[in-house]
């Protein structure tokens, strides 16, 4: 009974906490955990692409450049990786400033929170979504290729009407994957000072000492940000495969 | 380059390893049990143990590690029977168990999933043929589908080992002094991050590189009917001309 009671008690405070004004902060927070989440995918499509294309590469130097990649960014801790880009671009900033005389030589110039956290998570986006281009690129028949080839195609216009379409609709079931590995990792660079979700939810537990109460609704609120994007994720899936499906 | 600077850091980073290998192991452990739990009620054919499990695994996996974290670790001490009880207290005030809890609640879900995928994935005949031997149930699953169903595991869970190691390192967030969190503290007192967060990833990648041999090693011994026989797997030879 004792667990109703404080039960009963959060669920009336969660109200009158969440209407007088940290509901719209939570609302701000979910926006930039999506811009962070839009923005390091991007980043991570361009470097992902350059990666796959360099561990598909026939030469060796590429090859290697490709597997350490996707080795390092994915064998390390993501707070590791959000710290170095963060306060390692504080370091390099600073001391390029403090050389060019820009800033005083005790001052330090901070590496912007928001450019740090999606540089750091979109680089390891970049390492799962090579595998997916990979995956996709290692996937599309043989004969496709030959074929364009035969027809006297130039390596641009392959890449463009063959390679690019092809490799597109086989990746969305694994740029499905990657998107919500990348949802979750963009709550680790509260560390680095983003007010996204995570940060929003942390500021709310601790100037009201509701931490139950906040956490869960932002566990909430990304279960519903990674449970929205599997039907958009799947209508994809759908649209870009529109002209493979059997005929009925 | 400051050589004795990277060395003393790297020997600092590794004095906290056997406290990462500490959260990491048990972590791994009490997931893997949970994770037997759940997979054990979603194999029962229970209705309402299939809901249970499929809510669980919705919500440990589709929520950040770091929510889950915080939820245990600064959430549930709002409730007063949980400071109150004799059991969870000391467990819930504890930040080093708070994020083994978090942990293995987190790649139970992960596991569960993996152990369902490999249940599954066991042929139908091999089953078959152990009923049609007259094996009682216990005995077709402790010598057919068990031994089949982690060989076919073992990849997806070799990776999800991999993804606990570098989830150690968030129990630096909850001031857990593990490699993480002593880099962090070494990064503060020099200000050179990029020296002492390349030595702590240096760490980091090794780790990771020698579990996923070991992983790799124990996948080989477990499958040798599955290598082709050495001789066969060169090149055909060309008929010796013996006419």
């Amino acid at each position: 009974m004792e667990f109703l009671n404080d039960l009963k008690d959060q669920v009336s405070t969660a109200y009158e906490l969440l209407a007088a004004g940290w509901g719209v902060q939570l609302l701000w927070g979910i926006a930039w955990t999506l811009a962070v989440t839009v923005v390091s995918m991007l980043i991570g499509a361009v470097l992902g692409s350059l990666v796959a294309a360099a561990k598909l590469s026939h030469r060796g130097g590429l090859r290697f450049i490709g597997e350490s990649y996707t080795t390092v960014f994915r064998g390390e801790p993501e707070l590791l990786i959000i710290y170095l880009f963060y306060y390692g671009g504080t370091q390099v900033l600073t001391g390029v400033a403090r050389s060019t005389g820009s800033i005083g030589s005790t001052d330090i110039l901070n590496m912007p929170s928001f450019l740090g956290g999606v540089l750091a998570v979109g680089i390891i986006s970049g390492a799962y979504q090579a595998e997916v281009f990979r995956g996709s690129f290692l996937a599309i028949h043989r004969g496709e290729l030959e074929a364009a080839r035969a027809y006297g195609m130039s390596a641009w216009l392959r890449f463009r009407l063959v390679i690019v379409p092809q490799v597109l609709r086989l990746a969305v079931p694994g740029l499905g994957n990657v998107w919500q590995l990348t949802i979750k990792d963009s709550a680790l660079i509260s560390v680095t000072g983003v007010a996204e979700l995570m940060l929003t939810a942390n500021k709310a537990a601790r100037s009201t000492h509701h931490s139950l109460l906040f956490y869960t609704v932002a566990g909430i609120l990304y279960l519903v940000m990674t449970s929205i994007s599997t039907p958009i994720f799947e209508k994809a899936e759908r649209y870009t495969s529109r002209s493979f499906t059997r005929p009925k | 380059m400051d050589l004795d600077f990277y060395l003393s850091t790297m020997w600092s980073v590794l004095k906290a390893l056997p406290l990462t290998l500490e959260i990491w192991f048990f972590g791994i452990a009490f997931g893997l049990i949970i994770a037997t739990g759940l997979t054990w009620l979603r194999a029962s054919g229970y209705r309402l143990g299939e809901y249970f499990t499929r809510a669980y695994v919705f919500i440990f996996r589709g929520s950040p590690l770091l929510v889950q974290l915080y939820l245990i670790y600064f959430g549930l001490s709002q409730f007063d029977f949980v400071r109150h009880s004799p059991i969870l207290w000391p467990i819930l005030r504890d930040p080093m168990y708070c994020t083994i809890v978090a942990m293995a609640l987190n790649t139970a879900a992960y596991e569960s999933e993996i152990f369902r995928g490999a249940l599954r994935a066991v042929p139908v005949g091999q089953i078959e043929a152990a009923k049609a031997f007259g094996m009682s149930a216990l005995t077709r699953f402790r010598l057919v589908t068990l031994p089949i169903a982690l060989r076919l595991a073992l990849p997806a869970y070799s990776t999800e080992i991999i993804l606990m190691t570098k989830a150690t390192a968030l129990a630096s967030v909850v001031t857990i002094m593990e490699m993480m969190g002593t880099a962090q503290k070494i990064q503060h007192d020099t200000f050179r991050p990029i020296e002492v967060l390349t030595c702590a990833g240096v760490i980091y990648l090794l780790l990771n590189l020698s579990i996923a041999r070991l992983f790799a090693w124990v996948e080989y011994r477990l499958s040798p009917h599955l290598r082709p026989p050495p001789e066969q797997s060169q090149q055909i030879r060309p008929v010796p001309e013996v006419l």
